[in-house]
């Protein structure tokens, strides 16, 4: 589904991804972990296609195509969904319209039709659920004077809504007290199934303790330098970042 | 040499002043001859003049001026049909080529002392005596004195004490170029007495594509003590169109004044609005929006004179500026020093979608007493990169998403009015202005 290969990019003059490799396949739950500044939510943007990043080498296919040549409409529309870590405020556009602008616009790529606004409610009304989103929510400007967990939750709720194939999730849990942690969780845990893959990209294994990754990633100065199945997260949660750092240095020397 | 006038320009419309015969008794032709000789003594304003200093008229002088007087008319029900965005059941005052056009007009039975029609028809009204021309003063304003020369047809609405109007009253504005240039000197004054209200709609626009047109309106209104009045004015004229208005406010105590003025832009178009807040706990809310592109030039000028103690002012205006287009706006907030604890609250907000738009900005203070509490600013800067990537990472199109974070913004003026019907189709012709602006892309 995903293959990320030997990926190197920069901030202006900073050197951030060098040489990233990884391999998600149909319906696998990946997390990736790290120490901060060690280029996890540089991956994320790259991915969805923010524009601030310039990719030097390497190449990223998604579904065999070049992931990296499309709009991040484009990359939408063929199902490939970023929750935001800091989901941004859009005074005057509501909840509503805005996603089904956004279900129509994905659906025309599917080849599939418009929902008319009674389908539309009676989806939105079934997703809401998910995440024990409360109707006000919807009618209220996107993210405009919401929580932080609030917006967490939405960015989930807009997940369910869109149904991607490739779901990255940029610190999903940050600003997350226990109970929203759970809401959020349960939401993406009800999203899994056998062709929709994850990217969970978080700093602490806390996450992981409700969403059950099938492989952990740790991302440090720009690579993937150690993979593992979920025990990895707890050996990380015990001995912290520096027993990595650690290992890296005494490889170097 | 006094460089700030410029009188090349004004010969040709002394030419057509003297053919000019309009309606009315003496006074009201003496009127008309004082401004016309002033016009003359002052000429034009330049660029030299600090209130023209980003907005050149020249362009406009070099237009054809052959005023229409005679009384054929050659609109049809279907020629405004496009026009009607006051609802159906809503009273409405045609004007074709600045003549009122009473076959197209739609306007009730007159009750209660309330006059709803056309100026040059009540010059004997008293309220015309004595209101008409006391407020837009045209000694030192050329384009005033150019619009008092041909006072003759306009808006005349009158509300006397404790009556009220439930429906918008459009004035409805047309110039049609389909068969050559147009020029217009539209009139009104609106007078609501005490205790009275009234909802208005003044739009312009035109018909046709090739031709020029010039409208030079002045609208003065009176808004008496605890009378409340709301006024939106639509210019939605071609982009050839050349449009200098002048709207002059008077409010006495306990009057609440709420103004939009909304601008689709033209050749050359400046909108002058003056509010004297002249008795105690009076009310202004001044709300403007601007959405040009092309070579379009839009100058909003505004001034606020807090006069008396206790008022209250609040101006917002916001702008959506795209290509070459290029926008003004001069606020002034003028606090007089008997108008202790004055509030007064002023912003002016820009977007610009292209490197080669322009907008010039200037807001206002100017403080006389010391109780106050007044803020202003400006900003100008290009739509939120952050929200238009979040809209297209849920697969809305680029196009699309700076249409939606425009619409937004621009909603936010229209959201002001208080009929519903005509803030729903308000924003439908600001949606489609504003996809006409992404699509030159």
């Amino acid at each position: 589904m995903l293959k990320i290969k030997s990926l190197r990019a920069r901030v202006e003059d900073k050197q951030i991804l060098k040489g990233l490799n990884l391999e998600v396949g149909a319906g696998e739950v990946h997390a990736i972990m790290g120490p901060n500044g060690s280029g996890k939510s540089t991956l994320a943007s790259i991915l969805a296609g923010r524009e601030d990043f310039e990719v030097e080498s390497g190449e990223v296919t998604y579904n065999g195509e070049d992931l990296l040549e499309m709009s991040p409409e484009d990359r939408a529309r063929k199902g490939v969904f970023l929750a935001f870590q800091y989901p941004v405020e859009i005074p005057g556009v509501s909840n509503a319209n805005f996603l089904k602008t956004a279900i129509n616009e994905i659906r025309k790529a599917r080849g599939e039709s418009a929902l008319d606004s009674k389908e539309f409610l009676q989806l939105m009304k079934e997703k809401m659920k998910l995440v024990e989103m409360d109707k006000t929510m919807t009618q209220r400007s996107v993210n405009e004077g919401f929580s932080g967990g609030e917006k967490k939750r939405n960015e989930v709720f807009q997940m369910a809504m869109l149904e991607p194939s490739l779901a990255i999730m940029d610190e999903t849990d940050s600003g997350l007290d226990i109970d929203a942690l759970r809401i959020v969780a349960n939401g993406v845990n009800a999203l899994r199934n056998e062709n929709r893959s994850f990217v969970v990209i978080t700093h602490y294994q806390r996450l992981l303790d409700y969403i059950v990754p099938d492989y952990v990633h740790v991302l440090y100065d720009g690579k993937i330098v150690k993979s593992g199945k979920k025990e990895l997260a707890f050996e990380l949660e015990q001995k912290g970042y520096d027993w990595i750092k650690e290992e890296i240095s005494a490889v170097k020397a | 040499m006094n460089t700030t006038f410029q009188h090349n320009g004004t010969e040709v419309f002394v030419r057509e002043f003297n053919k000019f015969k309009g309606a009315g008794n003496g006074t009201l032709t003496s009127m008309r001859k004082d401004a016309i000789n002033r016009l003359s003594e002052l000429g034009f304003p330049t660029t030299k003049h600090e209130e023209w200093k980003y907005t050149n008229i020249s362009p406009i002088l070099k237009g054809d001026f052959t005023l229409i007087t005679d009384d054929q008319f050659f609109l049809t029900q279907e020629d405004i049909k496009p026009f009607l965005f006051a609802g159906k059941n809503s009273i409405l005052l045609v004007f074709e080529n600045g003549r009122f056009n009473e076959a197209l007009s739609s306007i009730p039975e007159n009750s209660e002392g309330i006059v709803l029609g056309n100026l040059s028809d009540h010059f004997t009204h008293p309220a015309v005596k004595s209101h008409l021309g006391k407020y837009a003063g045209y000694k030192d304003e050329s384009f005033i004195a150019l619009n008092t020369a041909f006072v003759n047809d306009g808006a005349f609405l009158y509300i006397p004490a404790n009556g009220s109007c439930e429906q918008v009253v459009h004035i409805l504005y047309l110039n049609d170029t389909r068969k050559h240039a147009t020029v217009m000197y539209p009139r009104n004054l609106i007078v609501a007495e005490k205790n009275s209200s009234l909802k208005v709609l003044e739009s312009y626009h035109t018909l046709g594509h090739i031709n020029q047109s010039f409208s030079n309106s002045v609208t003065e209104i009176l808004v008496e003590e605890n009378a409340a009045v709301e006024m939106c004015k639509l210019q939605a004229e071609n982009a050839i169109a050349n449009h200098i208005s002048h709207t002059e406010v008077n409010q006495t105590a306990n009057s609440r004044f709420n103004i939009s003025t909304i601008t689709f832009g033209g050749n050359v178009v400046r909108n002058n609005l003056h509010i004297v807040l002249d008795g105690v706990q009076a009310e202004a809310r001044l709300y403007g929006l601007y959405l040009i592109d092309g070579k379009e030039l839009v100058d909003n000028h505004t001034l606020v004179d807090h006069a008396s103690p206790n008022c209250y002012s609040n101006e917002l205006y916001k702008g959506i500026l795209d290509e070459h287009a290029q926008g003004v706006f001069n606020g002034k907030v003028l606090v007089r020093q008997d108008a202790q604890k004055t509030n007064a609250y002023q912003s002016n907000k820009n977007i610009l979608m292209s490197d080669d738009a322009v907008m010039n900005t200037k807001p206002q203070l100017e403080i006389f007493a010391d109780d106050v509490k007044c803020s202003h600013g400006a900003t100008t800067g290009q739509l939120d990169e952050e929200a238009l990537f979040y809209l297209r990472s849920r697969g809305i199109g680029e196009k699309d998403a700076k249409a939606f974070l425009n619409i937004a913004f621009a909603a936010e003026i229209i959201r002001n009015i208080s009929s519903q019907y005509l803030q729903d189709r308000l924003m439908q012709l600001v949606e489609a202005r504003l996809k006409k602006i992404n699509s030159y892309e």
